[in-house]
């Protein structure tokens, strides 16, 4: 893929949560001397990849694996503990709050609970006003109107209800305010976290509609946080595997879901239920998901994987490129052929 | 005529509210056999919890059975004392609920948790109790059950408390299990081991199971026959091959086609238009027609009867068939 293609580039990028407490709290014994040691929880370890235009990137994995903080890092919210994040070809994690202002324009999100994400006293009208009288402060009232009717338009809410508050909404109708608010600044790049998990199963189909119609109509590219596996082999484009903050494998949809390279990847997609397909044998992962404060040695996936040998228990596995570099799996296995 | 393990009949489940009586459930029925599995499919409202916790008579004020029967074992049980009722609550039928750490007393360990529940019904000594329930955490593939019985709730992962709470349900040999949405609350490799969890011991036991979920993948793998939930009422029963295979009412048609996965890559996803209805503003006639595209005469007027159609042994209601 060519250079110009890229919209979002991150590069070895770690996030740290400090959760050693106070100064008493951190003092620890060890060899009968008194030592001062810090806890963390490791969420994102040195994790790559680039977002194309155009594209919807999923990154998918179990609760507690980093795709929500890997998201908030990108688009700003968290400030990485190292690594660099660029946007097109300007690196924007070292920026400060008012040179960053103008990418914040081109980066919207969508979260999850749409209940939670809408400020109640607010109506739908202000909501939407608010991101645009903030990012470009000369903006007519009158235009900012003309924008608000024309967003509801797009996303399905009748603009007649502009006035009226969130509690008067369903859940669908205020997910689709949420994705309006998003789109009220012309972004370029939407980061959706679990956009549609909070919706009943009838509304899904609903919202997932309008996110591929607002890519084609407003030229937007994506990265969809998620857990649900069939969502993701709807919509996306390419797929990021993520297991306890590390990226296992990063693969075009098709070569994910016929071809899993990385053990994890075919245990993950072996899982999914399937209407109308009678049971089949699913991978059994030994155990359960270690804590991200001990991340274990060598390849985080070894405690579980039915593959492991010494080297995976001692050496962290290297991204293994293919593709012209748009696919990667981090494996020995996969790298030794014995997977 | 085989007599059925439970039988539900005409099952109507109200609410007493400032402003007048909702119905929450209507007219409800269904049949479960020894060791059958039933799945309840709906949205969230749709009213499948209520029918679940209404079999053993857990409806709490203000709501309450208005109408109907349950019959099982011989007994009506929306007629028993409540005596009886509380022998066969966790005993005869036992439920499984959605989130396991609010099913869990936090501040008993799983021992003490376990004891207590078999010494309710039966009359052992607390040293055989806690003999039964090693014997369970075995079968639920909890390693070293002999220690963790003296941990608490807090000390387990999410998949391992569905786990415990799935053994306290078998404690007493269940004839019915219930569960209530039991994996939404997990991940996805966690939910495909509980499943066939429950599935291995069911089918060992010759336990009947109704699997209350919104989740046709996980019914669909699990349970022989499908009822489907709308706005309080079954809109169509049947066996689940034939449901997921050739659904017969519009709303079922459209769940499945509803599914990322049933188009192409990309494709646009089928979608029903608006969104189900409050129990308070209930549509005239079929509770479906407002996001209906057959809706049409007497759909806006009568409500359509749970009627067999088709060569099936299946119950739809719908006027459109």
């Amino acid at each position: 893929m060519h250079r110009e293609n890229r919209l979002v580039t991150i590069n070895k990028l770690v996030k740290k949560f400090d959760i050693s407490g106070g100064f008493l709290d951190q003092l620890k014994i060890e060899n009968k001397k008194i030592v001062r040691k810090k806890t963390f929880v490791h969420a994102v370890n040195d994790v790559s990849f680039t977002v194309n235009k155009g594209e919807i990137l999923s990154v998918v994995g179990e609760s507690g694996c980093g795709k929500s903080t890997l998201a908030r890092v990108v688009v700003g919210l968290y400030s990485p503990w190292s690594g660099e994040i660029f946007y097109k070809d300007k690196r924007i994690d070292n920026l400060d709050g008012s040179q960053m202002l103008s990418y914040r324009k081109k980066m919207q999100m969508i979260f999850q609970d749409p209940y939670a994400s809408l400020n109640p006293r607010m109506t739908v009208k202000k909501t939407l006003e608010e991101p645009l009288r903030f990012h470009e402060p000369s903006i007519s009232n009158s235009e900012i109107e003309e924008k608000v009717l024309y967003v509801m338009e797009q996303v399905g809410v009748n603009p007649k209800w502009a006035d009226r508050y969130p509690h008067e909404f369903s859940g669908g109708q205020r997910q689709r305010v949420s994705i309006a608010r998003a789109l009220m600044v012309d972004p370029e790049f939407i980061v959706a976290d679990e956009p549609i998990s909070a919706l009943d199963v009838s509304i899904q189909a609903q919202i997932l509609n309008l996110l591929m119609d607002a890519r084609d109509n407003f030229g937007l590219t994506y990265m969809l946080i998620t857990h649900d596996l069939s969502v993701v082999e709807h919509i996306s484009t390419r797929v990021c595997v993520m297991y306890l903050g590390t990226v296992c494998e990063i693969a075009p949809v098709r070569n994910i879901f016929s071809n899993p390279l990385h053990p994890y990847t075919q245990a993950l997609l072996s899982a999914i239920p399937k209407p109308g397909v009678k049971k089949k044998e699913h991978i059994k992962l030994k155990g359960e998901v270690p804590t991200p404060i001990v991340l274990p040695t060598g390849c985080v996936f070894h405690t579980r994987c039915l593959y492991a040998d010494e080297r995976c228990r001692r050496e962290i596995p290297k991204p293994l490129s293919y593709d012209n570099g748009e696919s990667f799996v981090a494996c020995h296995g996969v790298e030794e052929k014995r997977i | 005529m085989m007599e059925h393990l439970l039988e539900v009949n005409n099952l109507e489940v109200k609410f007493k509210l400032r402003t007048g009586e909702l119905t929450a459930i209507d007219n409800v029925g269904f049949t479960l056999d020894k060791g059958e599995r039933l799945g309840i499919v709906g949205e969230s409202g749709a009213g499948k919890s209520v029918t679940g916790f209404s079999i053993i008579n857990l409806i709490s004020k203000p709501g309450y059975i208005s109408g109907g029967e349950i019959m099982f074992e011989g007994k009506d049980l929306t007629r028993v004392s409540e005596d009886v009722l509380r022998h066969i609550r966790g005993n005869r039928i036992s439920m499984i609920f959605q989130d396991p750490m609010m099913t869990l007393n936090p501040v008993f360990t799983i021992g003490e948790q376990m004891a207590e529940t078999i010494l309710a019904h039966k009359n052992i000594s607390r040293k055989d109790a806690l003999e039964i329930s090693v014997e369970k955490l075995r079968q639920v593939h909890i390693p070293s059950p002999e220690t963790r019985l003296n941990q608490y709730p807090h000390e387990f992962s999410g998949g391992m408390r569905q786990r415990i709470v799935i053994a306290i349900s078998l404690l007493l040999d269940p004839a019915i299990i219930i569960a209530d949405e039991p994996t939404t609350a997990l991940d996805v490799t966690i939910q495909a081991e509980i499943m066939e969890l429950l599935l291995e011991l069911c089918e060992k036991n010759d336990t009947g199971m109704i699997l209350i979920t919104h989740d046709l993948g996980v019914v669909s793998q699990v349970t022989e026959k499908i009822a489907v939930m709308y706005a309080g009422r079954i809109v169509e029963i049947g066996s689940t091959e034939n449901i997921v295979a050739n659904p017969l009412h519009p709303y079922t048609k459209g769940l499945i086609k509803a599914l990322p996965g049933s188009r192409g890559t990309g494709e646009k996803l089928y979608q029903i238009p608006g969104s189900m209805p409050n129990l308070t503003e209930m549509p005239k006639g079929c509770a479906f027609h407002p996001r209906c595209e057959l809706a049409e005469g007497e759909c806006f007027s009568k409500v359509p009867e749970l009627i067999q159609r088709g060569n099936f042994r299946r119950l739809a209601a719908c006027h459109k068939f």
